[in-house]
């Protein structure tokens, strides 16, 4: 039998487990929806795959960059799948776990630090991120469209790039009282615009120069370029991949950092 | 006395005949918190135009429709005006709807007055519809700025816009009275998604085997992206009937449908 | 207008959820100018049978007619006449507060001037008039309910429904609200309220029904129902909560009748402070005592064996 001294014992452990029941507890939760996560995580590549990639190509008979349409666009499709994830699960349920659902409140009820609760929701994402990028790779690799042996490092880039784009989004809803519509604004007027100008369904030397900025202010782009890299072998100079590497890096720690921060402050005001 | 005049019940108590109310709170609630909101949506199928438009059409150049080389901007403005109104009336039909219902409890507070289920829904399609008509205006006008509004009959494209929103707006109301979870709304995008990518948006259907073709022409998107895509390119061919056809019986069916469940849905 | 003076008539009312009964076969009446309590535990249906009366729940079996009119297909006409305060605040949050008001009143198809002069009259009345240009969210849980029956009254309603007016309130929320109530019980409004707080019912109601699991327990005044299934006062006794069964065996027979709940042994009679030294005489010292006058409360564990708030 368990008793009172046990448990009191075993209520220290979170001191080096905490995230982990915080990860625990998030995959605990999808369950709900677990069936959707599968099917669109199945469904989303093939559908966009067969419209954007085979269906488009038809247009496209040159192919882009000496490699035929489909090639091109497979790991910027990756890229765009797995970020748009990462940017979604940056607002709202970050929000909720603070106002509606306030599951963060009540994690930190227990002696689970602000910092185990960051840590154990950034490893849940990842886990997310593993499985829906992994399912992407699998259906591209089916299509054809990854001559190199490289490839799979799209996978743990795609998990880079969604931190970019997740942590900053993620400490700014959690430093936020409510929604009074931002979250449809910054999904409109930011994720949206960056999404589209980022080299994803032609190169960015297509975009009118004033434009450009866009895509070098976006995770996107940077985090496609790498994925051609490794699936086609894109040619680049090196600087602009190790560009594309330490924007990224710096998106997601000064994303991190800051999201730590917000969550700080909202648990402990 | 009472302050109020009792309402005749209309259509079996379903009516006060007060729509009107809805709609006018509806454009007090827009005024008072969200018209940034509501100008933002006005960007989408803006910014899918610049994009696509602009950035693949310098690679992709001229289409044939129909016999007609258009540039490609032209080829996708049109069925980008009808997805942006086909997404407005899902959205406003099922999402809104379905949170108004049962977490903003707008719609009880709405039934606790003499207004009827019919003048909510009519009131709140009515605003929806407003809503999208005033998106279509503006599109239009970017479109005509880039050059790629290629005939007069462009103008028709609002009427055109309105009925394909009230067609899926109709269907997407029907679809919310059998909703009993967030989650099952979870699975609209799935229906959604693919009418958008594969009808005639951004290629025509040609370039699918025969089978496929016919698959995609039995869903409204497709019919919709062709009808505004004969106005703002003039090239209209007998098909037009058919698309026409196509929307008076999808709304038909809806209105039946939501009158059917309107009491289920409101007075459960 | 009306042919008779009752302004509810509901006659083996009932409401079914697919195979759960929420309302089971009621019948009562509410005469106008009354103030009527619908008095019963969580669940007991009493919400359902508001909602029924309010015309925005169908009926599934038996008849109801309200105001004259039949629920069912005179929606519109039966709520112009009503004042509704449900359960749970449903504001408009997308509106500020004297929007509101003005946006319901215009539900009922009021020209916009009057809304706007009423609005105005009930925010003073509701003691919100500090809060006019406010969003909904950020006031209390008691400015929201007098918003809600200041919203209620937009139309000057002939009978006004409260569904638990005061439940999560604080007493001193609770007790402004009560005042308001009675102002317009005084101006003569028929009142139709559920609760499940005792001291609300006596307090709010000239009639009660006692409903649980979706039937009527009894029906009568406060005062009548009290006399009827209770004594004149009752003992609380208490000695902890492994104990209180052993020493109620041995203390069976004293007073008219006794209730046994976990936490505390209730004995009823006319005398409770005899009883009380008759216990300690035997030698049952309970850790503490209370002598108290008999409530609706007591009513309800008489006729149900279950306490109103568990
Ligand atoms: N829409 C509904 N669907 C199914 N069951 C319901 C619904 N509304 C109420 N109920 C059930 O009916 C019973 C009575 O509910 P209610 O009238 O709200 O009780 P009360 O207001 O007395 O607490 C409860 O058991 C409740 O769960
Ligand atoms: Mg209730």
């Amino acid at each position: 039998m368990t008793t009172p001294a046990d448990i009191r014992q075993k209520a220290l452990n979170p001191k080096r487990w905490g995230w982990w029941y915080v990860t625990e507890l998030r995959l605990r939760e999808m369950r709900g929806y677990v069936s959707y996560v599968v099917t669109s995580s199945i469904g989303n590549p093939i559908i966009y795959l067969l419209a954007l990639g085979v269906g488009l190509a038809n247009l496209v008979p040159q192919g882009i960059e000496g490699v035929p349409y489909l090639v091109y666009v497979a790991p910027a499709m990756l890229m765009s799948t797995i970020l748009s994830v990462g940017a979604e699960e940056g607002m709202y349920p970050v929000l909720s776990g603070f106002k509606w659902h306030k599951v963060f409140f009540a994690i930190h009820a227990t002696p689970v630090t602000p910092g185990q609760i960051v840590g154990g929701f950034l490893v849940h994402l990842a886990i997310r991120f593993t499985f829906t990028a992994g399912l992407f790779f699998a259906a591209i690799v089916a299509f054809g469209a990854v001559p190199l042996s490289t490839g799979w490092l799209v996978i743990p880039i795609s998990i880079l790039g969604a931190y970019s784009i997740l942590t900053p989004l993620a400490a700014y809803s959690a430093s936020i009282d409510d929604d009074g519509g931002q979250f449809a604004l910054i999904q409109r007027l930011v994720v949206m615009p960056m999404f589209l100008f980022s080299g994803t369904f032609f190169p960015i030397s297509q975009i009118p120069d004033w434009l450009e900025w866009v895509a070098w202010v976006s995770p996107l782009w940077h985090a496609s370029e790498l994925g051609r890299i490794a699936t086609y072998g894109l040619s680049e100079p090196i600087w602009l991949t190790v560009t594309h590497v330490v924007v990224l890096v710096t998106y997601a720690a000064v994303g991190g950092y800051f999201m730590r921060r917000a969550f700080v402050n909202r648990l402990t005001r | 006395m009472s302050a109020v005049v009792a309402p005749k019940s209309r259509f079996g108590g379903l009516s006060g005949g007060n729509a009107k109310a809805v709609i006018e709170r509806g454009l007090r609630a827009t005024m008072s918190n969200n018209y940034l909101i509501i100008l933002s949506g006005f960007f989408e199928p803006v910014f899918y135009l610049f994009s696509m438009g602009v950035g693949l059409g310098a690679i992709i150049g001229n289409i044939n429709v129909n016999g007609a080389e258009i540039p490609y901007g032209a080829y996708i403005a049109p069925a980008l005006l009808a997805v942006s109104a086909m997404n407005g009336a899902i959205y406003d039909s099922t999402w809104n709807v379905f949170f108004k219902l049962n977490f903003g409890k707008l719609y009880q507070t709405m039934l606790l007055t003499s207004l009827g289920p019919l003048d909510v829904a009519v009131g709140e399609i009515t605003l929806a519809l407003l809503r999208g008509g005033v998106y279509a205006v503006g599109f239009l006008i970017v479109m005509q700025a880039m050059g790629l509004v290629l005939s007069p009959l462009a103008i028709l494209a609002i009427p055109a816009v309105l009925l394909i929103a009230a067609g899926f707006a109709s269907i997407g109301m029907a679809f919310t009275s059998y909703m009993k979870t967030f989650q099952q709304m979870d699975w609209l995008p799935m229906v959604m998604l693919p009418m958008f990518l594969f009808s005639a948006t951004f290629y025509p259907i040609t370039v699918y085997p025969e089978g496929i073709q016919f698959m995609i022409q039995s869903f409204p998107l497709w019919h919709g992206v062709e009808l505004i895509r004969m106005f703002t390119t003039g090239v209209v061919t007998p098909m037009i009937w058919v698309h026409l056809a196509y929307y008076a019986v999808m709304l038909c069916v809806g209105v039946v449908v939501v009158s059917r469940r309107l009491r289920k849905l409101f007075l459960d | 207008m009306l042919v008779s003076n009752q302004v509810i008539r509901a006659e083996n009312l009932t409401k079914v959820y697919g195979d759960f009964i929420a309302v089971n076969n009621i019948s009562f009446e509410v005469p106008r100018g009354e103030s009527f309590g619908l008095l019963g535990p969580n669940g007991a249906g009493k919400s359902t049978t508001m909602k029924m009366i309010a015309a925005v729940s169908t009926r599934s079996s038996g008849n109801l007619e309200v105001l004259g009119m039949d629920p069912n297909t005179e929606g519109p006409a039966i709520r112009s006449q009503l004042g509704v305060v449900p359960q749970e605040d449903n504001l408009d949050q997308e509106l500020r507060v004297r929007e509101n008001l003005i946006a319901y009143g215009r539900f009922f198809g009021m020209p916009r001037a009057e809304a706007s002069k009423r609005a105005d009259e009930l925010l003073e009345f509701a003691q919100l008039t500090d809060r006019v240009k406010s969003k909904v969210e950020p006031l209390s849980g008691g400015m929201k309910r007098r918003l809600t029956i200041a919203r209620s009254l937009m139309n000057d309603p002939q009978m006004l429904l409260l569904d638990e007016p005061t439940t999560g309130l604080d007493p001193q929320a609770r007790h402004i609200l009560w005042d308001r109530l009675f102002r317009l019980k005084e101006r003569g409004t028929t009142l139709v309220l559920t609760t499940h707080y005792m001291d609300e019912a006596e307090q709010l109601s000239d009639r009660i029904i006692v409903v649980d699991k979706g039937e009527i327990m009894a029906e009568g005044s406060p005062a009548q129902l009290i006399r009827q299934y209770s004594s004149k006062e009752v003992l609380e006794v208490r000695y902890g909560s492994d104990n209180n069964a052993k020493v109620a065996k041995k203390i069976a027979d004293v007073g008219e009748r006794m209730e046994i709940l976990p936490d505390r042994i209730l004995i009823y009679s006319d005398n409770g402070e005899r009883d009380l030294a008759e216990i300690t005489k035997r030698g049952h010292h309970p850790t503490t005592s209370l002598v108290r006058r008999s409530s609706l409360e007591d009513v309800f564990l008489r006729l149900t064996g279950r306490t109103l708030v568990e």
